[in-house]
């Protein structure tokens, strides 16, 4: 089937995207963005988040045709967003290892921030529920989101 | 291979033709439960009817004394948007999944997987609610403690769609609360909803992840609807004793039907309920004493 999508801001047409093939599919095997991850495929691990028409979602339950007109902003698209500032805290407090959940993380910090310029340690925790990380523990990631709150903050 | 079709009604009459004209395609609201299954290749279905581009199912209003719910109404829009009207659902909204999977699914969606699990239908029975659904024929509507039929398993005709749910509003306090290994991300080992509706002097239970449906606990409601009536407890709000609350929790307890699972053993089970309906009853009965003052 046809898909024809905005993707951080271009026109992009998938002219044969299967019908039970999900947003995730048409994001990496046909338009190549592989900065969205592709994991648990059940919404568990939040690695393949994206905005969907602004709306916080997991790429890997939505139908690609479910996203036909839709505008879609990937990790690709974050920094022309002016999300470098969640992008950077990540890599300044050391929330980085393995870097594999990183993408969807920074999907899920750059959505709280946009809803609360100044989150406490449970917003953060609450909002990065769904993301799982195998390597840092979470505190340098919860550390990284308090940074990106306050840029100027030096520690 | 199964070739799958993709429908892509427009409308709810569109939606109600595509569905009796494809009995066999499977109904998809934010797609969180549906997408799962055909990610890991346990369905194949020979059509996916996505109802994402039905507007009126994304609709909520309130009429008397009662909220009706779209059923494409998401789990963030309960919380943020029907918090005051529907406390204990917004609360067992809060509990589903993460905030991408909250922003995707659906009250319907939560009723058409029917699982015993489902954090939104213990708060339907609590609060006597009903679901309406629908047919290109005929409309009619559903008791909630009628809908779930066997585990994923509901009440839906095969060429029937739920347009909504008629939930009332809250004229007490409300509580659901959830056991899982983890504060977020988690299917329920067993949960409880209570609801107390002082206006009618009724108890309102329901129980979840702990029998084939979601029960409601009717010895329980009886008894604690009998004692505070008896007392006058209602109009006194005098503190409940402690051997009431542990009859009523004992009761909750009782009306279970769990099973010994990967997610939980049946004796767990048991002796959780009877820990939430023991606090629950405590919370919601201090909220109407403090409420009164």
């Amino acid at each position: 089937m046809k898909v024809s999508l905005t993707v951080n801001g271009a026109r992009r047409t998938v002219d044969d995207a299967g019908e039970s093939e999900t947003l995730l599919q048409v994001l990496r095997d046909h338009l190549g963005l592989t900065g969205t991850k592709n994991a648990c495929e059940q919404g568990e691990c939040g690695s393949c988040t994206v905005y969907l028409d602004g709306t916080l979602v997991c790429s890997c339950l939505v139908l690609a045709g479910q996203a036909d007109g839709a505008e879609v902003t990937t990790v690709e698209g974050l920094s022309a967003a002016g999300a470098a500032a969640v992008q950077e805290a990540f890599v300044e407090a050391g929330a980085v290892q393995c870097g594999f959940c990183t993408p969807g993380l920074v999907m899920a910090a750059h959505d709280l921030l946009a809803h609360n310029p100044d989150p406490g340690d449970d917003d953060i925790r609450e909002a990065l529920a769904g993301n799982l990380c195998r390597c840092t523990g979470y505190q340098k990631i919860v550390d990284a989101v308090h940074r990106a709150a306050s840029p100027t903050t030096t520690p | 291979m199964v070739q799958t079709t993709f429908l892509q009604p427009a409308s709810w009459p569109e939606a109600l033709e595509a569905r009796a004209a494809n009995p066999d395609a499977v109904p998809v609201a934010g797609g969180t439960d549906v997408l799962v299954e055909v990610n890991f290749g346990r369905l194949h279905p020979s059509g996916l009817l996505d109802l994402g581009r039905v507007r009126e199912l994304r609709t909520w209003g309130r009429e008397k004394g009662r909220v009706r719910v779209g059923a494409g109404v998401t789990y963030s829009e309960l919380i943020t948007q029907l918090r005051g009207d529907l406390p204990a659902l917004a609360t067992a909204a809060r509990t589903v999944g993460s905030p991408p999977i909250r922003n995707r699914g659906t009250l319907g969606g939560n009723l058409g997987t029917a699982s015993p699990a489902g954090d939104c239908h213990p708060v339907l029975l609590a609060c006597g609610a009903e679901v309406e659904v629908a047919s290109s024929r005929v409309s009619r509507t559903v008791p909630a403690d009628e809908f779930f039929v066997g585990p994923k398993r509901n009440a839906l005709g095969a060429d029937e769609l739920i347009s909504g749910v008629w939930i009332p509003r809250a004229t007490g306090p409300q509580s659901f609360s959830k056991v899982g290994t983890r504060n977020a991300m988690v299917i329920a080992v067993c949960s409880l909803a209570l609801a107390l509706h002082p206006d009618s002097g009724r108890v309102g239970t329901g129980i979840g992840s702990a029998g084939p449906v979601p029960l409601r606990a009717r010895e329980a409601e009886a008894f604690l609807e009998g004692h505070l009536a008896e007392r006058g407890a209602w109009e006194s709000k005098r503190p409940l004793e402690e051997a009431v609350v542990d009859r009523f929790a004992e009761l909750v307890s009782q009306a279970a039907a769990p099973i010994d699972d990967v997610r939980g053993s049946l004796r767990y089970r048991r002796h959780a309920l009877r820990v939430l309906a023991r606090r629950s009853l405590g919370w919601c009965w201090n909220d109407y004493r403090e409420a009164a003052r």
